[in-house]
């Protein structure tokens, strides 16, 4: 095969691939996004002083940081449904379709990871800095909104960027409930080109350049949010 | 007779066995500037700390403009804040400066001023603002407005945290070693600052290593030697006739 015919077949397959492409990101994208509004209250939990407190949100993310992605999902898609209860109840239409099962496996995974994100940059705050807001008057609750938060965001964001680059290559187990993401798309190409080597370049190719695309952008956020003012003291 | 803007009573503190305060007293006046000596371990820091409840005392009263800070025992057997918005409350009318400055690097010079009397005296951002610009005029550093504390010298980052502490106009300004984490040639910009507030008459309490100054710029000097007030009196009495074996020590070999 020329590489003109080659490129002849990945063009013949481009609706599909860029499809495929629209899949990862959305579920990618829904679940960074979903997943850090749910790590925000785990990680502050997970940073209390409070044994109690802190007991849940270390018990989730002992969970899903100690399992695979790949179980959490079968575990998900496959498990879920054998409970009567789950089939008769309101949410069976979106449990029964593997796109609310990946998206929500996906969510409830990164969330306990982000978590630990938030809850490591809360306690690399320098204690001066919070003592420098109570001593003005701050409430420990003002402390947490106006300085610590946003300070840990700045911390965090770098662990944050790289974690949704491991959630974009951890997506590709979708795959295997049926999902028609990169992988799913590649796959049903393979077989029916059986040019294996090609497809899986061609997959490997698309998972760069969406890392490359989101690496820029954390970039952007980055000097945006100026982390780098933040980082050079002390 | 109006109360005293600061008063402390018999101040206890100890870490573990260790026994740092052991009954400190100490009253300001309006208008007075008292600076504490003492050396390293001599618990000149942890007295200061203690005032605002930075650090948690283990016996002693507080009282800031006649109002008693109210402190309750804590589990672990320290006094801690009794009520939140007391402390709070409080807190806004005492500045502290520290050693480290602690601005927060993330904020403009501005925004840093800016942010307590927006959060906790309610200002707008307008007014708040300009009070600030007033303040950094006054510290000198009214240019490096839109800097980043990063971008600051030590000097400028501490006269920063001064203004900051001075836009919450407080009846008292606790100063913990200002200078001791300054480049020599840094020294002297952030004393003139604090001399200029000196001759304002507002009331502050001064921890410091810098014998010269704290003698020019003192209505009272307090020397405190292993958790105790060894000495007290004004700075030609202190500095020049101590009544204390233990002070005259000190003042000699820091002459």
């Amino acid at each position: 095969m020329t590489w003109a015919e080659r490129w002849a077949l990945i063009e013949r397959f481009l609706p599909q691939l860029w499809d495929g492409t629209l899949v990862t990101l959305q579920l990618v994208g829904l679940a960074v996004v979903i997943g850090l509004f749910f790590a925000i209250p785990l990680g502050l939990a997970r940073a209390s002083r409070h044994w109690y407190i802190r007991a849940l949100p270390y018990s989730y993310i002992f969970f899903f940081r100690g399992t695979p992605l790949l179980l959490q999902l079968f575990l998900v898609y496959y498990g879920i449904s054998q409970f009567e209860v789950v089939r008769k109840s309101f949410l069976w239409p979106y449990l029964r379709e593997p796109y609310w099962c990946a998206l929500i496996t996906m969510t409830m995974h990164t969330a306990a990871y982000i978590a630990e994100i938030l809850r490591g940059a809360i306690q690399a705050v320098p204690p001066g800095e919070v003592e420098a807001a109570r001593a003005l008057g701050m409430s420990r609750r003002q402390a947490l909104q106006y300085i610590i938060l946003p300070r840990a965001i700045r911390i965090g964001l770098p662990a944050y960027g790289n974690e949704v680059i491991l959630m974009l290559k951890a997506s590709a187990v979708v795959y295997t409930i049926t999902m028609m993401d990169i992988m799913g798309v590649i796959r049903t190409i393979n077989s029916r080109t059986y040019q294996y080597e090609l497809f899986f370049l061609v997959a490997g190719v698309m998972y760069l350049i969406i890392t490359l695309v989101f690496t820029q952008l954390f970039r952007l956020v980055e000097r945006w949010l100026k982390v780098d003012a933040s980082r050079q003291q002390r | 007779m109006t109360s005293p803007a600061l008063e402390v009573r018999n101040l206890h503190k100890r870490y573990g066995d260790l026994e740092v305060l052991k009954g400190v007293d100490l009253v300001a006046r309006d208008g007075d500037v008292i600076s504490i000596l003492g050396s390293s371990g001599s618990g000149k820091s942890t007295m200061l700390r203690c005032i605002n409840l930075l650090e948690n005392p283990h016996q002693g009263q507080i009282l800031i403009a006649g109002e008693e800070l109210k402190l309750k025992r804590s589990r672990q057997g320290d006094l801690v804040a009794a009520d939140n918005s007391q402390i709070n409350r409080l807190r806004a009318r005492l500045g502290f400066v520290f050693q480290n400055f602690n601005l927060w690097p993330h904020m403009s010079i501005l925004d840093n001023i800016i942010e307590a009397p927006r959060r906790v005296l309610g200002q707008s951002k307008a007014e708040a603002v300009e009070a600030a610009e007033a303040f950094l005029e006054k510290v000198g550093i009214a240019d490096k407005r839109h800097a980043f504390p990063a971008q600051l010298s030590g000097g400028q980052q501490q006269r920063a945290a001064i203004a900051r502490t001075l836009a919450m106009q407080p009846r008292v300004i606790l100063f913990d070693e200002p200078t001791s984490a300054l480049d020599p040639e840094m020294v002297q910009e952030v004393l003139n600052v604090i001399r200029a507030l000196a001759e304002e008459g507002r009331t502050m309490l001064l921890v410091t290593h810098e014998m010269g100054f704290a003698r020019q710029v003192s209505s009272e000097v307090v020397f405190l030697h292993q958790g105790q007030v060894e000495e007290i009196g004004t700075p030609e009495q202190v500095f020049g006739n101590p009544v204390s074996e233990r002070c005259r020590q000190f003042m000699s070999s820091h002459k």
